[in-house]
């Protein structure tokens, strides 16, 4: 897959781990459980909003704190189809990539992206349409080496294909 | 152009004479480490992959501390998945309840980290390590279950951020207060991507615990890792730990470091993270309004070492804890648990009417053993104040040092040692 299309649901700055998978759902690892609980403690309503190939949008930092991959995972098995922000917290970004779930840095999207904006984003390009305000972005697209990973479907495949 | 000390470690891990910042490399791995929460999906993970089993069965640590002793059927679950890939796979360190403690505390302590090493964690405050000179840094499952069937792991070569320490601490001030200090600086994504170097002549003046709580905290600025030169009081601790050979790696004059920040430790006052965030810090001086609080807790990876023991215990010896507050000491592994035991710490917090837990993380995570009320405001010792992590998302967290949090449980609001009579 090398695009993603949906509808924006928007957070601000330093989105962490533990708001988007709460410490005391860490008991399950079971992805369909664990998104029935992403974002419960930020956005008490996502899982009643979100639909299958919805776009998260954020600003700095996103995934700042735990290490846990519950995180990625709830979020991706929540039906989000791809994560923009301005900047990733290093260990989210390596665990979405590391799991499949499409992100990308860019500036002027999170910027400029609100909640309700229906997006479009090209993953080889790094473009990011908004198709809602007619204008477009230029993301971070990956070093070829990450985007071997994701075009896999993450680490495990990727390690067991070489 | 020189190196760094963490380039040179991931270089010669890498089997390459030469790093530099953004150079993605494939790394070999000293230590790959996994907790309760972590490991379970790393197996089901590693279980997918065409390999016989484990590529090194003594250089993984599996440390079940967040949720144990079990807190419900679930955890227990997780426990046993552990468990019995540990017996499966004849993982030499794995540490069951009795001889477990929080895995950041507990391998510097059984010698498995030393200086040179390169180790990855499925947990984000591996980054523990760097007080030894280790390149130690903080993954996801993926890259543990990937780390523990083929010994490698990749990395983007981090710039650096060198802190330039000098002076020694004020009474009542410790490792704590500097790293609260120098994430109130630069804030929570101050250091993303980046290595955090401590160096300077200040870091023969701290302990090997102030180091150790100090690297713990660098992911909270969004570091890849933290790093300290090996003095000699490293040397000493990792030859009364370990018998492991180390290796020292000492950053080049011509090291390129994007930011240089100067510390005179003498300066710093006792330092406090208020709600939501470790990067909004107050000096104990700047809080004008009394801050009144429910619990106190005093323990975890960050704080849950012998001196942070000794020192509460200083601060709490012959006093009381405020009535209506509830004090929770957490020793961090069953070595400082009994240490502090044989010290008499232990007696001392009873008779002041503190709670003494067996190791493990729970309230720091908000998984048990002390989870707030709406409403309910905790002095904690631990690492993260974000909305939720100790229990309801209207409770509020405020990091401090053993010191201060000691001396709020008896005052029963933010308090100084040193405003104690």
């Amino acid at each position: 897959m090398n695009e993603a299309k949906g509808i924006v649901l928007k957070y601000g700055d330093n989105v962490d781990t533990d708001v988007i998978i709460p410490a005391r759902y860490l008991n399950s690892s079971d992805p369909a459980e664990l998104a029935t609980h992403c974002m419960e403690d930020i956005d008490k309503d996502f899982v009643n909003k979100v639909k299958p190939g919805d776009v998260m949008v954020a600003t700095k930092n996103f995934g700042c704190g735990s290490s846990r991959e519950h995180a990625p995972i709830a979020i991706k098995a929540s039906g989000i189809s791809c994560v923009i922000a301005e900047t990733f917290a290093r260990i989210f970004y390596r665990n979405a990539i590391n799991i499949g779930l499409p992100i990308i840095e860019c500036k002027e999207a999170s910027e400029k992206i609100e909640a309700g904006d229906e997006v479009m984003v090209d993953f080889d390009s790094g473009l990011i349409t908004n198709i809602t305000k007619n204008e477009t972005y230029k993301g971070q697209a990956f070093p070829a080496f990450m985007q071997k990973i994701i075009d896999k479907g993450g680490l495990i495949n990727y390690i067991n294909e070489k | 152009m020189g190196m760094t000390m963490t380039q040179k470690i991931l270089a010669a891990h890498a089997g390459l004479d030469y790093v530099e910042a953004g150079q993605l490399i494939e790394a070999d791995l000293d230590l790959v480490l996994g907790n309760d929460i972590t490991s379970p999906v790393a197996i089901k993970e590693m279980e997918k992959m065409k390999v016989d089993g484990v590529f090194n069965k003594d250089k993984i640590a599996l440390v079940p501390d967040h949720f144990v002793p079990n807190k419900d059927i679930k955890s227990a679950e997780h426990c046993k998945c552990v468990r019995e890939f540990a017996r499966r796979n004849e993982i030499t360190n794995y540490f069951e309840v009795g001889e477990m403690g929080i895995e950041h505390a507990l391998l510097p302590e059984k010698g498995l980290t030393v200086a040179g090493d390169v180790i990855i964690g499925a947990d984000s405050h591996t980054c523990t390590y760097g007080a030894l000179g280790a390149f130690s840094t903080g993954v996801g499952s993926t890259d543990m279950a990937a780390g523990m069937a083929t010994g490698k792991a990749w990395f983007k070569v981090p710039g650096a951020i060198k802190f330039n320490l000098t002076g020694k601490f004020q009474p009542w001030v410790s490792g704590k207060d500097l790293i609260l200090h120098i994430i109130g600086m630069i804030g929570v994504d101050g250091a993303l991507y980046k290595s955090m170097e401590f160096v300077g002549e200040g870091v023969k003046n701290m302990s090997m615990d102030d180091r150790f709580t100090v690297a713990n905290m660098a992911i909270e600025a969004g570091g890849k890792n933290g790093i300290f030169p090996v003095d000699d009081l490293a040397i000493e601790y990792m030859k009364e730990h370990s018998t492991r050979q180390f290796k020292v790696y000492e950053a080049d004059e011509d090291a390129v470091y994007d930011e240089v920040y100067d510390i005179d430790l003498g300066s710093l006052r006792p330092t406090i993270a208020f709600p939501h965030l470790p990067e909004n810090t107050k000096t104990i001086d700047e809080i004008k309004e009394p801050v009144v609080i429910d619990q106190v807790v005093i323990g975890s990876c960050t704080n849950g070492r012998l001196d942070d023991l000794r020192i509460a215990a200083k601060v709490l010896e012959g006093r009381k804890v405020k009535k209506g507050i509830r004090c929770i000491i957490i020793p961090a592994t069953q070595k400082i648990y009994l240490q502090a035991m044989e010290e008499g710490l232990l007696k001392t917090f009873i008779e002041a009417g503190a709670v003494v837990s067996t190791p493990t993380c729970g309230p720091c995570l908000g998984g048990y053993m002390g989870i707030l009320a709406e409403g309910e405001r905790c002095v904690s010792t631990t690492n993260r104040n974000f909305v939720g992590r100790m229990g309801h998302i209207k409770s509020e967290i405020y990091l401090a040092s053993p010191a201060v949090a000691a001396a709020s449980a008896i005052t029963g609001q933010i308090s100084c040692p040193c405003e104690l009579d």
